[in-house]
Order: C-alpha cells, then structure tokens, then sequence
C-alpha cells in the first residue's frame, strides 16, 4: 500500500506546504533547518548512542547486537488532548491484562463463561501450569507493559501486539531525549514537552509498591541473563538509573524459600526482582532443568509470597497472537465496558471460514506467524512477490492454526531525514504503561520506531527500521 | 490395605558440594481411596524443609543445604491405608481442567509408529474406556519391563522404539498415546506393592474419560491400579512429576543410590 494515501501526522494529508494548523510551528522548524545541520545532528546522536554501546535489539532481533539502531531527528508528536484519549485506552487494556492474569491463573472464570475457546489457553505453551495457583504480591501480573499501537488517522490507533512480558526499548525512549535535548534545544524552548526523564524512578516506585507486605524498606534488583544479551545496555542503564543492584543468576540464592543477594558484606534479602530473563530460564527446578542462567528456587520463594517478579512468570498467555483476536472480548468481559482502543480485524485462520477468506485475499493481507517476532515469517501481501504468496499459501493450507491475517493499514508517516531531504515514512509506536499495587501509569512519551525505506510497512530494526523521539506536549499546539 | 513405604535416597559427591537446592515430590496426599496414616520426609543433615503445593496439586518439599556437603540421604517414611477403586479416582486435588492434560511435551510427543499403534489398538471401537483399556493391554503386552532406574530422560517416542522399558517409559508412551486419541492423559510417580526389589518410585497414568473422571492403567501390568499403590504425583510427563528435581553447585561427579521398600502391613484380607 506504501504511504500513498497514509495521514501524516506533521503535514496531515495536505503535504508539507499544508501542514496540520496545530503543527505549523514545527513545520517551519522543519523547513527552516537545512537539511545537512539536521544531518550532522543526526550523525552527533548515533556517535553518542555508539560510544554508549546501545547496541540492543528492540524486538527480540537476535541479530542486532552488534548495530545501532539508527536514529532519526524529527521528532513525532502527540497532542495533549490526542495522548489524554490515548492513555484512556492504555490504562483500560492494561487492567484487562491483569485481571485477565488473575483469572486464567486463578478462577478461570472467562473459560467458564465461554469467551475463549479452552483449548486456546490450555493447549497453549504460554500457558503455565507451574504457576497455576499462584496469586503474585498485591495481584498485579503485568507491572510493565509495552503495548504496540499503529496509527491511521488523527484519533485512530489500533493495538497490534501487547508486550506484558519483558518488553524492551524503553532506554531509546530515555536516551533519544537525551540527545534531543543536546542536539534541539530550540525545540523545548518553543514547546512544552512532558519530560520523561523520570522514567527510572516511576518504575522504581512500582517496583517499591509491590514489594511483599511487612517489608519496610525492599531491596529490589535487576536481574539480567547477562552482557551477552541483546538488552544488557538496557539492564544496566536501568538498574543504574535507579540505584538499584544488577544481578545475574548467580548472584542470587534461595535459602528457606526467601531469595538472597550475595554481597561482598554478606547476605541480603532480596524483595523485588525486575528480571529480564525469560520464563523458560527462571528456576531450573521448575522450568528449563538444563538452565545455567535460572536460580533454582526462585518459584517457591514465589510461591511462598516472599519474592516479587516483574513481570509475572505465565504472562505470555496474554501477549500471545492466538489471545490478541479475542482482546476486545477480554476487555468487555473485565471492564464492562467496550474497549477504548481497538485491535486490527484479525482472521484466525484456525477457523475454516477465516482461512477461506485468507486464502482469497492474500495479496492485501499481512500474514503473520502465531509465534513469530521480529517480522520473521511474515507475508505483506502488497509488496510480495507471487512466488512469496504462493509459498505462504502452501504453508498456510499445510498448518493453518499457525498463522493470522491482517488487513494491511495504511499506516500513518512522520517527516524523516532521508538522502533526499525530509519525506514521509511509516511509524509505530510503542509506550510504556506501570502497574503498581497502587495504580496504573502512563509514561507520557515512548518508542516510535520508523520504517526508513520508502513505502516500507515493516519498522523492526532487523529489517531496516530506525527510532525517533516522541513528543508528548503539555499544551495543545507544535 | 495399609502399605507401608520406605525410600532412602543417598546422593554422594566426589568432591563436596557448595549448596543443594531440591524440589521433592515425595508426599502423597488423601483421597477418597488412599489416606496417608504418617508420612516423613526427612534428611541427614542440616537443611531447611519446607512445605508446598504445586501449580498440578502435587504436595511438595522444598529443601536447602549449605556446604560442604559429602553426601546427603533423603528419607522418607510413612503409612497409607488405600481401598481397591477399580482405577477409577474419586478427591484428588484438581486444580487444573483435564483439558490441559492434552498438551504434549518434548516428553510426550508421540512418534508416527506411536501414534499409528494407538489408533491401530483402537480400532473398531469408539467407547473411550475400551479404547485407554486396550492401549493399555496393548503395551503390557509388547514390552518386557525391566526394574525402574533413575531417569534416563528417554522420551517416549525412543522407548517405543525399544523392546523392554521401564514403568517410566511405557507410562509416558501411554500417556502419549492416549493423547493422540484425544483422551486427556497424565504420568503418575508414586509407590506399588509388587513384591520386587525396586531402586526408583513407580509410574503409572490416568486418563480423563467424559462422565467417568480420571481412571488410572498401569500398563506394567497391563490393568488399572488396585488397592496396592501408594499415588503420590502427577504431571504431564516424567519430568513434571518427577519425585526429585535438584540443583548443586560445586564440582564433581553425583552418584544415587536409592533403597526402596514397599510393604504390606498386616494381614487382613
């Protein structure tokens, strides 16, 4: 479908000679930087992110650990009134995640009543039984979410993955502002923008908020798989900002059912881990046995109320692609009401009818593995070439229950510096959303990720994706 | 029947050993069927115990040691008293639905021969009880059991392709199988009364059956379990309910040596 078509959310559909009435003031700022001194801006932000080692991956892109992400200096820009919906919507599907969390792991009640297929869940690897039962400290499952929206038009966004596992990426949130405040200064003169700087210290207060009761003053950690991680500049950035300790496996023991943190001074009870280890290599007695990056024990600790884990061990059931078609059904169901920001129509192509319809239209659609990522084993029809579509074809008569389809979405662009001056290209967006024992916050910025070939749908880093900043103005004009 | 259960386990080092950590599934829990008169799990030295519930229903115990650590026995002692149900299991803890017991695991994931031997046994009858009980026959019936070792990590797909296996391995083949016919299925570890030497619990599964509830076949014997087991834990393969999960850190070789004793008390009828 490329951007023929796409809104703009600086130029709107107009072009940039007709901008957006609330954008002219950033417009102009656009036209009146000449292109080369945003060049050597740009430049200036990826040598710093270089010598930073920001080397990490977004999106589980196992490849990128040696590359920078590159970094585009227009900024993208929400509207106060835009982010106020916005968040609604955020803070709604997030409470439906939780809830949904307590329930499937506790009473399963939305089984019962028949809104998920069981087998869906039960059958579903994401689903662990080895957590069954358990109920986390103060209830909460998801504490950091990363919802990843697309944007179509001025009010429309559509969720197309919700992240409430360890969603990455929130350190290019922090650090492309960083160079934004370096590189444009100018641009925080002229507009009020909601500073995300205190990031590290809001997830530390959730963390804090869901320490085990009676502990005065929790210890709370990071626990990384290690420097060979993709993310580990994001693990140490984060411990670091918080003035917390980052651990590996190792450092850490199980003793009586309470976790410790070896210390050169000895022994300290652990409270909270914000672990960015995936489930499978959390405890070897419980999940993977060969796992070396596991602590064997944690689960009982876990068990026993004595440890808080960010995010809850079992939380991929709620990010899996097979649940993403039935969130709006999973958002009525807790909320009552209809969800504020809706999915993409999905087809499951599991149900006949669906795959016959697939099957149909391939050449529109976007064909997307159940449990894939990183735009691995995806099809976009518009731009394959019929050899692509035959083959996905093939696939999808061979193990239809693998794979959903989308329309594609003509996704909204943001002005991006490109060899040939400034020209419209697709974004994304990823923001963050806390969930303590106390209440859910928004982080008012994120990732946008952008598609830097032209025409390009696909924004994942490994396929030639960049990052910008996201602006979030207290006011309501740029 | 009362049966009385002792099962000591001894792991030696050949260099000594920092810290252990082990999860034991060594506990089993009444039913309607089995009461459990005293039961002890105890060890020789100085560890933390702790009691819980698994995520499957499964009593476990937690246990902590701090080095250095030569050896450590594991010992468990106790008494059940247990009445014939015909296989059929009345008061377990379910906290799971029986449909999750469909789920296959690396395990349990049946080869082309298994599954073809499950539907070929089946053939010619659609009652589920005829079909578990002839796969169950059918099993009993092509390999020779041989005494229960300590896990080999044999997956059921690798043991089908052998001729004499373990309770271990023609319970998770059935449990396989039985998956493939679409009956919910799950391995047992617990304790049976055969008169035999034994140096590792024994296996057995049970099977959802729409109306019935869960029935247990033991396909070592080729029939369902009478009054002669002691059921302490399930799961969906022999991984997940096995009767110990460890981890050590310190150097060197582990040797187990199990002695286990399962005997009738009494003399009643």
């Amino acid at each position: 479908m490329g951007s023929r078509g796409a809104f703009d959310e600086i130029w709107g559909h107009g072009g940039p000679d007709a901008p957006r009435a609330e954008f002219s003031t950033l417009s102009q700022w656009i036209a009146d930087t000449p292109a080369d001194e945003l060049q050597r801006r740009q430049q200036s932000a990826e040598a710093a992110f270089r010598q930073l080692g920001i080397t990490f991956a977004v999106y589980g892109d196992s490849d990128a650990a040696e590359r920078i992400i590159p970094f585009d200096i227009v900024p993208r820009i929400f509207l106060q009134r835009e982010w106020q919906k916005l968040s609604e919507g955020l803070v709604q599907r997030v409470e439906a995640i939780n809830a949904f969390l307590e329930d499937i792991y506790g009473a399963r009640r939305i089984l019962d009543e028949g809104i998920i297929p069981p087998e869906l869940i039960l059958r579903n690897e994401q689903f662990r039984p080895e957590v069954a039962g358990i109920r986390p400290p103060h209830g909460v499952w998801a504490h950091i979410c990363g919802i990843d929206l697309v944007r179509t038009g001025p009010d429309e966004f559509y969720v197309l993955e919700d992240n409430a596992r360890t969603p990455s990426g929130v350190s290019y949130m922090l650090e492309n502002r960083e160079a934004m405040i370096r590189l444009c200064p100018e641009l925080f003169r002229d507009f009020r923008v909601a500073p995300v700087d205190s990031y590290p210290d809001m997830l530390l207060e959730t963390m804090r908020s869901v320490a085990p009761s009676g502990r005065a003053r929790p210890v709370c950690v990071v626990l990384t798989p290690g420097h060979f991680n993709s993310a580990y500049y994001e693990h140490s950035f984060l411990a670091d900002s918080m003035g917390v300790e980052l651990v590996e496996a190792a450092d850490l023991v199980v003793d009586d059912d309470i976790v410790y943190m070896e210390t050169i001074a000895g022994r300290v009870r652990v409270d909270v881990i914000y672990r960015r280890i995936d489930d499978d290599f959390l405890d070897p007695l419980v999940f993977k046995p060969d796992s070396l990056l596991g602590v064997p024990g944690l689960i009982a600790a876990y068990r026993a109320g004595n440890v808080a884990l960010l995010n809850a061990p079992g939380n991929g059931i709620a990010d899996d692609k097979a649940i993403y078609s039935y969130m709006p059904e999973i958002v009525r169901f807790y909320s009552g009401g209809e969800a504020r920001l809706p999915n993409v129509e999905t087809w499951r192509c599991r149900e006949p009818q669906a795959l016959k319809y697939v099957l149909d239209h391939l050449p529109e659609l976007v064909v997307k593995l159940v449990d894939g990522s990183g735009g691995y084993g995806m099809l976009v029809g518009p731009t394959a070439s019929s050899e692509q579509i035959e083959t996905f074809r093939a696939a999808l008569i061979a193990e239809p229950h693998r794979y959903i389809a989308q329309p594609t979405l003509a996704l909204s662009t943001v002005p991006t510096l490109t060899e040939k001056g400034l020209a419209p290209r697709h974004v994304d967006f990823r923001p963050f959303v806390l969930t303590g024992s106390d209440k859910v916050r928004v982080v008012p910025g994120g990732l946008t990720r952008v598609a830097l070939r032209e025409g390009s749908l696909v924004v994942n880093s490994s396929q030639g994706g960049g990052t910008k900043d996201s602006f979030v103005l207290l006011g309501d004009a740029a | 029947m009362r049966i009385a259960v002792e099962h000591r386990s001894v792991y030696r080092f050949t260099q000594p050993q920092a810290r252990i950590v082990q999860m034991l599934r060594l506990t089993p829990c009444d039913t309607q069927h089995q009461t459990v008169v005293s039961w002890m799990v105890g060890v020789d030295c100085d560890a933390r115990l702790r009691d819980a519930t698994d995520g499957y229903g499964n009593a476990v115990t937690m246990l902590y040691a701090e080095g250095p650590i030569e050896a450590i026995e594991v010992v468990v002692t106790g008494e059940v008293l247990t009445t014939d149900n015909a296989g059929v299991l009345r008061g377990t803890p379910e906290p799971l639905p029986p449909a999750l017991f469909l789920r296959s695991t690396p395990r349990t994931a049946p080869s082309a021969a298994l599954a073809a031997f499950a539907a070929d046994v089946s053939a010619g009858t659609t009652d589920p009880i005829e079909r578990l009980h002839r796969l169950n026959q059918a099993l009993h019936a092509r390999f020779r059991c041989v005494p229960d070792v300590p896990d080999n990590g044999l997956t059921a797909a690798q043991a089908f392709a052998g001729k004499a296996e373990a309770s271990r391995d023609v319970a998770q083949m059935f449990v396989s199988a039985a998956r493939t016919l679409e009956a919910p299925a799950r391995y047992v570890s617990g304790y049976h009364l055969d008169g035999t030497q034994q140096c590792a619990p024994h296996a057995w599964c049970e099977a959802w059956i729409d109306g019935l509830g869960w029935v247990a076949f033991d396909p070592v014997t080729g029939l369902s379990p009478a009054d002669g087991y002691v059921r302490v834990a399930v799961g969906l393969d022999s991984e997940g309910a096995a009767a110990v999960a460890g981890h050590r850190i310190g150097h060197g070789e582990e040797q187990l040596a199990v002695d286990l004793h399962v005997d009738r008390l009494g003399n009643e009828e």
